[in-house]
């Protein structure tokens, strides 16, 4: 038979310690997010689909049917919380340093200035109701650069299959509580000093060499 | 003139401190002290000057839940809502088994009162993301668009378990001002610091410590009783009102024209 193996997934490794993007976030609510938060998505995103393949097996379309959400939620959020991990970095690593080269060039034209896409996350992030992330990724299609925001788990692509992530990040309580309580705008001020643009500007010269 | 519309924030029906150690009144005070007042400043500001100024707190959630499409007010106004419920049905010792009609409608609904526990942890773990959780009890109509479980069915007049996601809550399907119970999903996670709700996998110990030491099942009963008054005056009244339609109908000496319309198509059709 042509039965495989089910992949599974885990938890990838943070390419920094816990502690390395004090005082911006704490070392204690990257341990948690990462080794809790970040887990739990891996854990039941692997139950959903061994039960998918089990469902797929049987030929039971309702049930296929019906872990759609849990699909949605838990695979999104493991989707999420792994380009999240590499969007920031250490300031000693150039964490919080503007954007260069070409990805530089795009934001200028496409929102009049950096600090002004800064503005426009802030403003959307302190909006968002609700759990969720903020974006700002690069359509494919149109060739330019989008600020978007998702629901709950929802990645990047569910707003346009052209979308291409090159920052998101985590407006979850989780993701900020232990530190920065209700107020979420402060987070946001605060997370630009551990952004890693190095890492944004690989991925849009990748898609536009 | 004066602005004398403004809403206010309710504190809880006890001390901050007084549902410890099961909630802290660290938790109380952000969860209360500040989200919850933050919800009711900014509807303050939102509605200022609008058409809203000076309608109830429920018309207003009723109006820009916009049949499904919320506008801006929609999320402050609902949490204020959600906020005041959830306060006021947990006490300080409570918790533990209802008893008397309650506890005959939970069994006559769910099987048994841990099928009820099961169930509602069930859908406090499936709502992705920022929620709540409810018992409610369902009346036997629903006639507002766009609601999750619109239809009238075997359900009607008994004991449900619903969640809902964000602000949205129960008045909005027309379940109105029957819910029984609420439990916070809205705020997640902070281990140590307990916030309010665990992540979606702690959901269950949250709910277990809500039901075995918070519930204050008195509220719940107390809730019920309006509840089903509000559904007989609500029946009366309607077939009061069919009843007075019916007479000016038959007073009419013209015909419906909407009757004879369909009158036609139906010979048309045949």
């Amino acid at each position: 038979s042509n039965v495989r193996e089910l992949q599974t997934f885990t938890l990838p490794d943070l390419p920094y310690d816990y502690g390395a993007l004090e005082p911006a976030i704490s070392g204690e609510i990257m341990q948690l997010h990462h080794q809790k938060h970040h887990q739990t998505y891996i854990t039941n995103y692997n139950k959903a689909l061994e039960q998918l393949h089990e469902a797929m097996v049987k030929g039971d379309a309702s049930t296929v049917v019906k872990l759609q959400g849990a699909i949605k939620f838990n695979g999104g959020g493991h989707v999420n919380h792994s380009i999240f991990w590499k969007n920031l970095t250490p300031v000693r690593e150039g964490g919080g340093e503007p954007p260069k080269g070409s990805l530089a060039s795009a934001i200028d034209t496409h929102f009049g200035s950096f600090e002004s896409l800064v503005q426009k996350i802030n403003g959307e992030g302190a909006a968002l109701q609700g759990s969720g992330w903020v974006w700002l990724g690069l359509d494919k299609e149109l060739k330019k650069l989008v600020v978007e925001t998702t629901s709950n788990q929802d990645p990047l692509v569910t707003k346009g299959p052209n979308l291409v992530p090159l920052l998101g990040i985590d407006v979850w309580e989780h993701a900020y509580y232990l530190q920065y309580k209700n107020v979420r705008p402060d987070y946001l001020k605060n997370i630009w000093k551990v952004i890693n643009w190095k890492y944004a500007g690989e991925v849009y010269e990748k898609e536009f060499p | 003139t004066l602005i004398t519309s403004q809403f206010e924030l309710k504190p809880p029906p006890y001390p901050l401190n007084s549902l410890e150690p099961h909630m802290s009144r660290e938790t109380l005070e952000y969860h209360w002290g500040k989200h919850h007042r933050t919800y009711v400043e900014n509807l303050n500001k939102q509605i200022v000057g609008t058409e809203l100024e000076g309608m109830s707190l429920e018309d207003i959630i009723l109006i820009t839940y916009n049949k499904g499409d919320p506008l801006p007010a929609f999320n402050n106004a609902a949490q204020i809502w959600n906020h005041d419920f959830f306060w006021e049905s947990m006490k300080p010792g409570g918790g533990g088994k209802p008893s008397g009609e309650l506890l005959e409608l939970i069994e006559r609904d769910f099987g048994s009162y841990e099928r009820f526990i099961a169930d509602f942890k069930a859908a406090a773990s499936t709502q992705f993301g920022s929620g709540w959780a409810w018992l409610a009890y369902k009346a036997n109509r629903l006639d507002v668009g766009n609601a999750v479980n619109p239809c009238p069915s075997e359900e009607d007049k008994k004991l449900v378990v619903v969640k809902s996601p964000n602000a949205v809550n129960p008045l909005v399907w027309d379940y109105s001002e029957i819910n029984t119970l609420s439990i916070s999903l809205s705020h997640e996670s902070s281990s140590q610091f307990s916030v309010i709700c665990p992540s979606q996998n702690r959901r269950p110990d949250y709910i277990s410590v809500f039901m075995d030491k918070l519930i204050s099942w008195e509220a719940v009963s107390s809730r019920l009783e309006m509840a089903k008054a509000r559904a007989i005056e609500r029946e009366l009244e309607e077939e009061r009102k069919r009843r007075e339609e019916d007479e000016d109908v038959t007073d009419d000496s013209e015909p419906v024209e909407m009757f004879l319309d369909s009158e036609t198509e139906d010979s048309e059709v045949e």
